[in-house]
């Protein structure tokens, strides 16, 4: 190991998170603390002032959201955090995020739900919720750790995401990713990559704030510095005014769909474990990736060639991958902390080219390896 | 060393459990360069009853994160020792505070007992180190981390005001461990 012990820190999933968002650039927070995403805002509130950032705790997890939108237009990279009572209370400015096309990140520290649900105990109940919690046709992002390291890195790319597409990103953690600790490399400042939103290369009096240029993506000017802009939650057109022309509204809610869809290669992530001459593929991510990772090996000590898909971006769901995957395994099976959200993506992916099953737990404990593998025994068996 | 090491300490809210599985992940993973998760129950039982913190220590990559069954289990409530017993590994360590825990199934052969609380209080003056203490046993009764190694670890953690009485926590611990490996033989 080349590293120093100094970069080498135990740290605990939401510590992660903060110091992953700090080096992408990340200089504003607003929230409200609900467990198990406290400690990012804890960390935030460390950090941020030390770095010329702000902190703002908030009144609550609506206008939280509010001041990171505010703040990105103001031209501030800007992140919140939350669990699902407040992801809830999000959706309406997440959808105001979405049609104006302010880049922000939004962490979501899933436990069980619906409602109060569950504060200390983890769930993954919000994966459709992250896709469609705010209303109308709409594109969104979501990517989904399931390592300590992992959560460092993907916040990263988070940040870097939104960015690049003017969106917001939103990324679940659950519980048990948030609270536990291991072992992260916190690399030089040099090393990692960051992006920054485009800015406008034409004169003040040019500017189409909503005009994308070749790659789809329309430039942004923060607001107050000379470049004339307007902002409303209406269908807009490319100067920012609300719009009845049907032209025009086809062509908006087109854009903020297609932006993110044909990019979907560059954003969907995903790792294949052992999947090569795999017959069985499960399909996991977040904390259960974790022990399906335990079960491969564990099925494979049995003879049973199995793999793993482990999902780092749910959405867009990578629908490449998972269609190619089917012509090759013969069973697919999803174990979730929920009662069977993705893997209705996956059916819908698959369209019975193999079996698809779902294995499901919603006690707030994480899912174990042997109930899995045993759900493996039993399928074969049939 | 087995290519997979789970510890589970186990007690009461409190009695600084969850900093004693820090410690113990970070000598093993900071400071002998292996690979570490440490997880912690935290709900109801934060505010007293039984609480436990785990640390799985491994040469590779660690897939599953959580203990399924102890090598290791530390239990200084008798709550704990009745509530996490059943996941001590057949050949597992079984480590108790006597002073509170009266009753302890020999499920292992390896079974260590000593009042723990007992002579926190009368070499130390203070019970609040026994999650040092208890380090200092894991290591005399282990090798599962060099003394060494806690000792920095403990130094980078804790507060400069208490240093002193956790170093001479942990080597007390330590002690207490070359003690009991003696009667057992």
């Amino acid at each position: 190991m080349n590293k120093s012990l100094d970069n080498i820190k135990l740290l605990q999933g939401n510590e992660a998170c903060v110091q992953g968002a700090l080096l992408a650039g990340v200089r504003f927070f607003a929230g409200y603390p609900i467990t198990p995403s406290s400690e990012i805002a804890e960390g935030m509130a460390y950090y941020l002032p030390k770095l010329g950032g702000k902190f703002v705790q908030m009144e609550d997890e609506i206008a939280s959201m509010a001041a990171i939108i505010g703040a990105s237009i103001g031209g501030l990279k800007s992140l919140t955090a939350t669990s699902g009572p407040g992801f809830t209370l999000k959706q309406e400015n997440l959808g105001y995020a979405i049609i104006n096309e302010i880049p922000c990140v939004i962490v979501n520290a899933q436990r069980g739900g619906p409602s109060t649900g569950l504060p200390t105990k983890p769930a993954q109940g919000d994966m459709m919720q992250a896709r469609w919690g705010t209303h109308g046709d709409h594109s969104i992002i979501a990517l989904a750790p399931s390592t300590v390291d992992e959560v460092f890195w993907l916040t990263i790319k988070a940040v870097n995401f939104s960015e690049k597409y003017r969106t917001p990103v939103i990324l679940l953690l659950d519980e048990v990713i948030a609270h536990m600790r291991e072992k992260v490399i916190i690399p030089e400042p040099e090393e990692i990559e960051i992006i920054n939103r485009k800015k406008p290369t034409v004169p003040p009096e040019e500017y189409l704030p909503f005009k994308p240029d070749q790659d789809g993506i329309p430039p942004m000017a923060n607001f107050g510095e000379g470049y004339r802009y307007h902002f409303t939650g209406l269908i807009h057109n490319q100067k920012g005014f609300p719009t009845s022309n049907p032209q025009e509204i086809d062509w908006h809610l087109r854009h903020i769909y297609n932006k993110i869809k044909q990019n979907a290669k560059n954003i969907t992530l995903y790792q294949r474990h052992f999947l090569d001459d795999a017959k069985i593929a499960l399909i996991a991510y977040g904390s259960v990736a974790r022990a399906a990772e335990r079960v491969v090996k564990l099925a494979r000590e049995q003879g049973i060639k199995t793999g793993l898909l482990k999902l780092l971006t749910i959405w867009p769901f990578p629908e490449e991958e998972l269609s190619r995957l089917a012509n090759q395994v013969e069973l697919m099976l999803v174990p979730e902390m929920n009662l069977g959200q993705i893997v209705l993506e996956v059916e819908r992916v698959v369209r019975g080219k193999c079996q698809v099953i779902s294995y499901n737990r919603v006690d707030g404990e994480l899912i174990n390896p042997e109930e899995i593998l045993l759900k493996i025994q039993e399928e074969i068996e049939k | 060393m087995k290519e997979r090491i789970e510890v589970c300490l186990s007690g009461a809210g409190g009695q600084g459990l969850i900093l004693a599985g820090i410690i113990l992940a970070e000598a093993a993973g900071i400071y002998e360069g292996k690979e570490v998760v440490q997880t912690q129950s935290y709900g109801p039982e934060a505010r007293g009853g039984a609480s436990r913190s785990e640390v799985v220590i491994s040469e590779g990559f660690i897939d599953y994160p959580k203990v399924t069954k102890s090598d290791i289990l530390l239990v200084l409530t008798q709550d704990a020792c009745d509530k996490y017993i059943s996941k001590l590994s057949q050949d597992g360590i079984l480590i108790a505070d006597s002073s509170t825990v009266k009753d302890v199934p020999a499920l292992s052969a390896k079974t260590y007992r000593a009042p723990i609380s007992k002579i926190a209080q009368e070499k130390l003056g203070n019970k609040l180190v026994i999650n040092t203490i208890s380090l200092g046993i894991i290591a005399g009764l282990t090798h599962l981390v060099s003394l060494e190694s806690l000792r920095q670890a403990v130094l980078n953690r804790i507060r400069p005001r208490v240093r002193e009485i956790n170093e001479k926590a942990l080597l007390l611990g330590y002690e207490i461990a070359q003690k009991m490996k003696l009667e057992k033989n």
